[in-house]
């Protein structure tokens, strides 16, 4: 079967160090923190009190007020993204044909604000349901790519991918595989996320995932440092347009990079903990690497999941060893998560924009906040500590795991 | 204009993001003042809160316009 090629050809990104994909890059490439106090609500009970917060957002410049208010964060996150996407993408809605354009959006669990905030309303009241008739339609995980949809009129494939951390991923996957089986000409697609909420940092915290290092928030997000002791729970999105190649240079686009591979596997494991040996990291590279029909060796750069829990990073540093052997030496490895936090289920899409952008400016992002070497990861390997390093990339693999034992990988290739 | 009515056109510029001159009496939630049908649910839910009554459904699905409204509040609040 001759599969078609995928490029990208816009990108969005509202994160927590930079609300533009430009300005997203610059945090990444000089080293920015993106965690602070949590401003959300008053989190001064709760074990951890600082997060990474979307910063200086005023939605409503954004979307109009009446809209916005029928949209839960994620989902006012996932629209502002798609629109800068939209825009850099230089499509013209006019000018293609929208039932072969589709919208696959990801989001690990949707919208946890508008479900805490109607419960808790009901909860405090005299038993009379009083729920507002936007509840539902604002929770919902999948109604982002429906918002998305109504915008744009894009009438093609349209759904969620729920996969908790690896939701944006699988999205750009199943974007990249529809695209190559020639059903669908466009995708929106990424993924976004809002749970800086008292349910989001409560749970967490109950499952004792999140760092707790509150006199030094900025410091927090530490992978692979001997002394991590969990991630910071980080809000925003990231869009990205994926345009079948012929597609993308009959309008002359811009064209951003190639997407060539990606793999999927499950731990089947434990529903949180990472498989120890790092077995479902480990075939999830393989089979993204076999889908692109490329060997290891080739890969110059990782992005690697590394949310910078005591476990997570090193499974997956195992799994980088195995499958990579001696190459896994000359390989860059960073973890933007130091930076970022951890945007769960839209940590695939900022991540994939962080990739590409890497590879345009041939400047591999650091892990920033190493103080002290865990003496078991081997210390030959390059895990982009601390500095931006240059290197070209041809090729970036990125992955993501989510609880649930989901694994993603996509390997994106420079665009020559 | 009463009190009442004031309110609900307080209620209805703030929910549906309109222009208070387009709520007149004879404005539609649906047909004038762009309100879907979610829309509409949820304004009755306002007026439930704000005047502090309970609308029965059937009731409530007789309440199309601006002054339909304000007839049935000023006749049903205390």
């Amino acid at each position: 079967m001759n599969l078609k090629r995928v490029v990208v050809t816009g990108i969005g990104a509202l994160t927590p160090i930079g609300n533009t994909a430009d300005e997203f890059w610059r945090g990444l490439a000089t080293g920015v923190s993106g965690a602070a106090p949590i401003t959300k609500f008053d989190a001064s009970k709760f074990k951890t009190q600082f997060a990474c917060e979307v910063k200086n957002l005023d939605v409503e410049q954004f979307i109009d007020r009446k809209e916005a208010r029928k949209m839960d964060p994620f989902t006012q996150y996932a629209m502002i993204s798609v629109d800068e996407a939209m825009t850099d993408s230089g499509l013209d809605l006019e000018k293609i044909n929208k039932a072969r354009a589709g919208v696959i959006w990801g989001s690990g669990i949707g919208g946890l604000r508008t479900f805490q905030d109607e419960v808790t309303d009901f909860a405090k009241g005299d038993g009379v349901p009083r729920f507002n008739p936007f509840f539902i339609p604002k929770m919902i995980a999948d109604i982002s790519a429906g918002f998305i949809s109504i915008k744009y009129g894009f009438r093609g494939p349209n759904f969620c991918t729920v996969s908790a951390c690896a939701s944006a991923t699988n999205a750009l996957i199943d974007a990249f595989n529809y695209i190559r089986l020639g059903k669908a000409d466009i995708f929106i697609s990424g993924g976004s996320e809002a749970t800086v909420t008292e349910a989001g940092v409560g749970g967490f915290n109950a499952m004792k995932a999140l760092s707790q290092r509150n006199d030094s928030p900025a410091t927090a997000s530490r992978p692979f440092d001997k002394d991590r002791d969990g991630f910071v729970l980080g809000e925003g999105a990231g869009a990205l347009i994926l345009e079948e190649y012929e597609h993308a240079l009959a309008r002359g686009a811009k064209i951003y990079a190639e997407i060539v591979g990606g793999g999927m596997s499950a731990d089947a494991n434990h529903i949180t903990a990472p498989h120890p040996e790092g077995l479902g990291a480990s075939s999830v590279m393989t089979e993204a690497l076999s889908d692109a029909n490329l060997s290891p060796n080739v890969i110059d750069y990782i992005n690697v999941h590394g949310t910078s829990t005591p476990l997570g990073d090193l499974s997956e540093i195992k799994a980088i060893q195995n499958v990579f052997g001696d190459h896994a030496y000359n390989l860059n490895i960073s973890s933007t998560k130091s930076m970022t936090g951890h945007l769960l289920g839209a940590t695939g899409a900022i991540e994939a924009i962080a990739c590409i952008l890497a590879i345009q400016n041939s400047l591999v992002p650091p892990t920033i906040n190493h103080f002290t070497d865990d003496e078991v990861i081997d210390p030959k390997l390059n895990l982009t500590f601390n500095q931006a390093q240059s290197r070209d990339i041809n090729y970036a693999l990125s992955n993501t795991f989510g609880f649930g034992g989901h694994n993603c990988s996509l390997i994106f290739k420079k665009y020559n | 204009m009463s009190e009442i009515a004031q309110k609900v056109k307080a209620i209805i510029v703030d929910k549906l993001g309109v222009e208070e001159s387009e709520v007149t009496l004879e404005a539609s939630f649906t047909n004038d003042l762009g309100a879907d049908s979610l829309d509409t649910v949820e304004l009755i839910m306002e007026f439930e809160k704000e005047f502090n009554i309970s609308i029965p459904d059937d009731q409530a699905e007789q309440i199309g316009t601006v002054g339909q409204a304000v007839s049935y509040l000023e006749a049903n609040v205390k």
